[in-house]
């Protein structure tokens, strides 16, 4: 990885035109509309079940598709046989690697080319067939009765022994797909001046995205012209794979997206079962719908990769940190998908220090490839470094609040000639999260609780991060269009993926026209008719859309003052854009109301275009944050029930504070699940298969385990170096530190280090059995 | 149909206990059925002494917000299967079409159930509430329109399953408590992790039906 932010989204995106200068505006000092508790603008539709979500659409003679996969982790296709399958009932197309529509049909594992059906299997759930069929249920018993003759090979799904010279070659080639090193400063140099030197192995398991809403896409042809509805994060990401797969010019593909049901990094592209169903509705001519199953969604379509973490770090008595050495290793899975992608950032970059080192080993092993996963790396880093950190603070004796407050950087010191940050808000992050959590009385409060005999012990624990990126960027288009009555439509192409994205971004345009809201109609997720938007992802959709509508505000203003210098005759410098009115300043009862524009009234619109501009040069903009929380633990059942949760978050400008919370709770429940319950598990030994394929087996946080009380705490700085809003990334933050503040809550309670997420009641009872033996 | 399982079905909705015997008695009806007679012709699936070959179709009678409809079914289809692709309302979510996440809650004789864990010749002629009978024409009822004020989802695609696992709730106890809520919710996953905001969204909604 370079010292550049060169993360998933923008990989191989071309740099976009610019605004012009004068484009710019300033920067907003007081808002009327911008960060109002507005409830969002499709709300109605969300709760009253009319949204239409790309697994509602019905079509007319629509069909159904269904994939066959492999059931072997490792395995050769050596014959298929679909005959049977051929004569059931409904059944009216069947796709193989035999099947001349799929022969020239390429698929992409980041670099590496892969035929759309491989004939070696190298993992379970690599697409092996796909049917189209009358009902759901006639294409998944046709699927079935497909029969394949497979050479079951030897696997390798435990990526710690991938490495081993007995372990089975997943590519033909070595299990290790990459290593990279990072190095600053003198490392023996810091841990010799440090007065305290702590060593440990961290460990975070697979954890696996499963989206409410499954993956999948309704296709329809018509002739040569291809429609796709996809639960998808990006619609021009869906367009651009589907086009270059089937060879389509961008124009004859449409992809659209107007509602999706969650994504966390899975459903920034398309899969493989999109390019068949597309190919299956060719083939039929009628349109497929294909919906994976939701154990297919734990097989194919990504995971967060588990991570094996060995940290050492020296520490000065007065806190300050000297050295931090740092070795990663996680799997890929059986293709090259960032098994190891930024798991070291935060050790790189979160806290001051000098002396630096890190390794990560990126690891093949047949297993579902990864997918990017709401922070990439960083909740594992984060696992490791800020139980690191808590361990040192009480060697050193020193409160943990106060130790990361001692090592605040101002600059981004693992990039290239450590720029600084627009803002660095992690100070008043800890400072104002522990002063609003009441962090030292807390503290008394629970070692008083926990001196009497009681099998019910109670800690708090504290865990700070940054997010790499969450500065948005180019690029990205909106247009504006004002209606002849004075009404708005806002067009981007961006999702909205439950973020509130339509609803803070008809917020930005209220804002700059002096509007309501509610007079702006939104038309967005959808390749034919809105502005092209990178995937919604990376806690970069806020930053990146809401400067480029703004911009597009302006650039309509700017449109109708030149239309109300042609009415009034006077020179267009010396008017001004005063709420519903255009007004001279030369007197300002000479003015004119913007419905009443005769060019307006005569084109019957007028339509501003706004384009991102670049990010500051030389500076870095992320968003930091802490959180903190208590917790209680069953001694005797293992039990964890977390009390309360306290999210402190600098993401620059809140834009609306009922969605920015809504964003923190999320993201602390997700980390709950990270720390307390999540946990992809393969059978190693006996079939390499997975074993909890489903959410009975596999534990999301339901409504008994969130934590009793949440609450959130904006920390608003003005950052006008960030973007033109001065809004900053939150999706991905909110669950960077929950389940290290976890696990430091944990061991206040238990005086256990749990190395080893998730920590279950299992868990608990052994680590604490473990203890009382010595 | 057992005493139990009749009790169940009127008293308490599906005890898991219940639940397990009917599907017992499903399995028997399709093992008869490799003895019998296949039928032409669709027949009435709440007739007794019928027994159907599991690919033929049915008709079944529903009763969904109050209308009535006539489909023609295979004997294993879902409700769930029958609203959204065959009926064509998709307001009720499949997320897992195996009884874990609750996206597919609708309400039977007033009780939340699973649509997915449910077969259309199941219910006839019960009572089936789904999340669009929950509106008063165009506009939110109540526990639609406390969801909404307190931001109660973020995709929304296990929204209407929370607000039919509410909606039932508060059909039973009128003013819940904190704990009420939270096990009133807790067969409905969330992703997105909206929980707090939901579970002050059903207190609203009781307010709310009160007034
Ligand atoms: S879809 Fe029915 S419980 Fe998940
Ligand atoms: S709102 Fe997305 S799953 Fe609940």
């Amino acid at each position: 990885m370079t010292t550049k932010d060169k993360i998933y989204y923008r990989e191989g995106l071309p740099v976009p035109e610019t605004p012009d200068p004068e484009n710019s505006p300033e920067f907003w000092r007081q808002t009327d509309v911008v960060g109002k508790p507005l409830p969002r603008v499709d709300a109605y539709e969300r709760v009253s079940g009319t949204a239409v979500y790309p697994s509602d659409i019905l079509l007319p003679n629509m069909i159904y598709g269904a994939m066959l996969r492999s059931p072997h982790p490792n395995a050769k296709v050596k014959g298929i046989d679909t005959s049977a399958a051929e004569k059931m009932d409904g059944v009216r197309a069947i796709i193989t690697g035999q099947s001349a529509e799929a022969k020239n049909v390429k698929w992409k594992y980041r670099d590496q080319q892969v035929p759309l059906f491989a004939s070696h299997c190298r993992f379970e759930g690599e697409a092996v067939a796909a049917v189209a069929a009358d009902t759901r249920y006639q294409a998944a018993d046709a699927a079935r009765a497909i029969k394949v003759d497979y050479e079951i090979l030897d696997f390798a799904v435990d990526y710690e022994h991938a490495l081993d010279a007995s372990a089975a070659k997943v590519g033909g080639k070595g299990n290790l797909l990459n290593e990279e090193r990072y190095g600053r400063g003198d490392l023996d140099k810091g841990f010799a001046e440090a007065d305290v030197v702590l060593e440990e192995t961290y460990r975070t398991p697979c954890e696996l995205h499963t989206p409410m809403e499954p993956h999948g896409c309704v296709a329809n042809w018509e002739r040569d012209r291809l429609t796709v509805w996809e639960s998808s994060q990006g619609v021009y990401a869906v367009q651009s794979r589907i086009a270059e797969a089937l060879d389509l010019p961008l124009s004859k593909v449409r992809a659209v997206g107007h509602y999706m049901g969650g994504g966390f990094g899975s459903k920034l592209w398309p899969g493989k079962y999109t390019v068949l169903c597309c190919l299956l509705a060719k083939k039929t001519a009628r349109p497929v719908k294909m919906m994976l199953s939701r154990e297919e969604t734990y097989l194919c379509v990504g995971n967060r990769p588990a991570s094996t973490m060995r940290i050492k770090a020296g520490v000065k008595k007065d806190g300050t940190l000297t050295a931090l050495e740092f070795d990663c290793s996680g799997p890929s899975g059986a293709y090259p998908a960032g098994g190891v992608q930024l798991v070291d950032w935060l050790v790189r970059d979160l806290y001051r220090c000098a002396n630096v080192r890190t390794s990560s080993k990126d690891i093949l092993i047949n297993a579902g490839p990864a997918r990017p996963f709401r922070a990439p790396g960083h909740p594992q880093g984060a696992w490791a470094l800020e139980q690191m950190v808590d361990a040192l603070a009480e060697k050193i004796d020193m409160d943990p609040v106060a130790l990361r407050l001692k090592n605040i950087p101002l600059e981004s010191q693992a990039r290239e000639g450590a720029p600084p940050y627009t803002t660095t808000g992690l100070r008043q992050c800890l400072e104002r999260g522990a002063e609003q959590f009441d962090w030292r009385e807390s503290i008394k409060r629970i070692n008083g609780h926990n001196g009497r005999d009681n099998h019910l012990k109670r800690g708090i624990g504290v865990g700070a991060c940054l997010w790499i990126a969450g500065d948005g960027g180019p690029p990205s288009t909106v247009i504006i269009k004002l209606y002849k009555d004075g009404s708005v439509n806002l067009n981007m192409g961006a999702s909205d993926i439950g973020t509130g994205t339509k609803t803070v971004m008809a917020q930005v345009a209220a804002e700059e026209l002096g509007v309501h809201p509610s007079v702006i109609q939104i038309e967005h997720a959808d390749t034919a008719t809105t502005q092209f938007a990178t995937p919604s992802g990376g806690s970069k959709t806020v930053p990146t859309e809401a400067p480029t509508v703004r911009n597009a505000a302006i650039s309509l203003k700017q449109a109708l003052i030149t239309m109300a210098a042609e009415d009034l005759k006077v020179d267009r410098d010396e008017l001004n854009y005063i709420g519903d009115e255009i007004v001279w300043s030369g007197d300002d009862s000479k003015k004119i109301r913007i419905t009443e524009l005769s060019t307006l009234q005569k084109r019957g619109e007028v339509i501003g275009v706004g384009y991102r501009g670049p990010n500051p040069e030389d500076k870095v903009v992320n968003p930091f944050a802490a959180q903190f929380c208590e917790l209680e633990v069953n001694t005797l059942s293992g039990e964890i029930r977390i009390l309360r949760f306290l999210g402190a978050h600098d993401s620059g400008r809140v834009l609306n504070r009922l969605t920015f919370d809504n964003q923190v709770y999320g993201g602390i429940v997700m980390g709950v699940g990270l720390g307390l319950t999540e946990n992809r598990q393969l059978d190693e030994n006996q079939t390499g298969k997975l074993c909890n394929r489903n959410w009975h087996d596999y534990k999301l946080p339901t409504a008994l385990d969130v934590p009793l009380v949440m609450s959130s705490l904006p920390i608003e700085l003005d950052d006008p170096e960030s973007n033109n809003t001065g809004a900053k990334g939150l999706g991905e933050p909110v669950t960077i530190p929950t389940a290290a503040a976890i696990a430091n809550a944990l061991y206040m309670a238990t005086g256990v280090r749990f190395t080893r997420a998730p920590v279950t009641p299992m868990a608990v009872i052994r680590e604490l059995s473990k203890k009382e033996k010595g | 149909m057992s005493k139990d399982d009749q009790d169940n079905r009127h008293c308490e909705g599906y005890t898991r206990r219940g639940f397990i015997q009917f599907i017992g008695v499903g399995a028997g009806v399709v093992g008869a059925s490799l003895i019998s007679q296949p039928f032409n012709g669709p027949v009435l699936a709440n007739e007794d002494d019928q027994v159907l070959p599991a690919a033929s179709m049915v008709k079944v009678r529903l009763k969904i917000n109050g209308n009535r409809y006539e489909v023609l079914a295979e004997p294993r289809w879902s409700l769930l299967y029958v609203l959204r692709e065959i009926i064509g309302q998709t307001g009720t979510k499949l997320g897992c079409d195996r009884g874990e996440c609750g996206a597919c809650t609708v309400l039977i004789d007033d009780l939340p159930r699973y649509a997915c864990l449910t077969l259309a010749v199941e219910v006839e002629n019960r009572e089936i509430t789904t999340v669009e009978g929950l509106m008063n024409g165009e506009e939110l009822g109540p526990v639609q329109t406390a969801f909404a004020e307190n931001d109660a989802f973020q995709c929304g695609y296990c929204t209407p399953g929370q607000v039919m696992a509410v909606e039932g709730l508060l059909r039973k106890v009128e003013s819940p408590s904190a704990d009420e809520i939270r096990s009133g919710c807790s067969g409905n996953l969330c992703r997105c992790g909206a929980y707090q905001n939901i579970f002050a969204a059903a207190d609203q909604a009781a307010r709310l039906k009160k007034s």
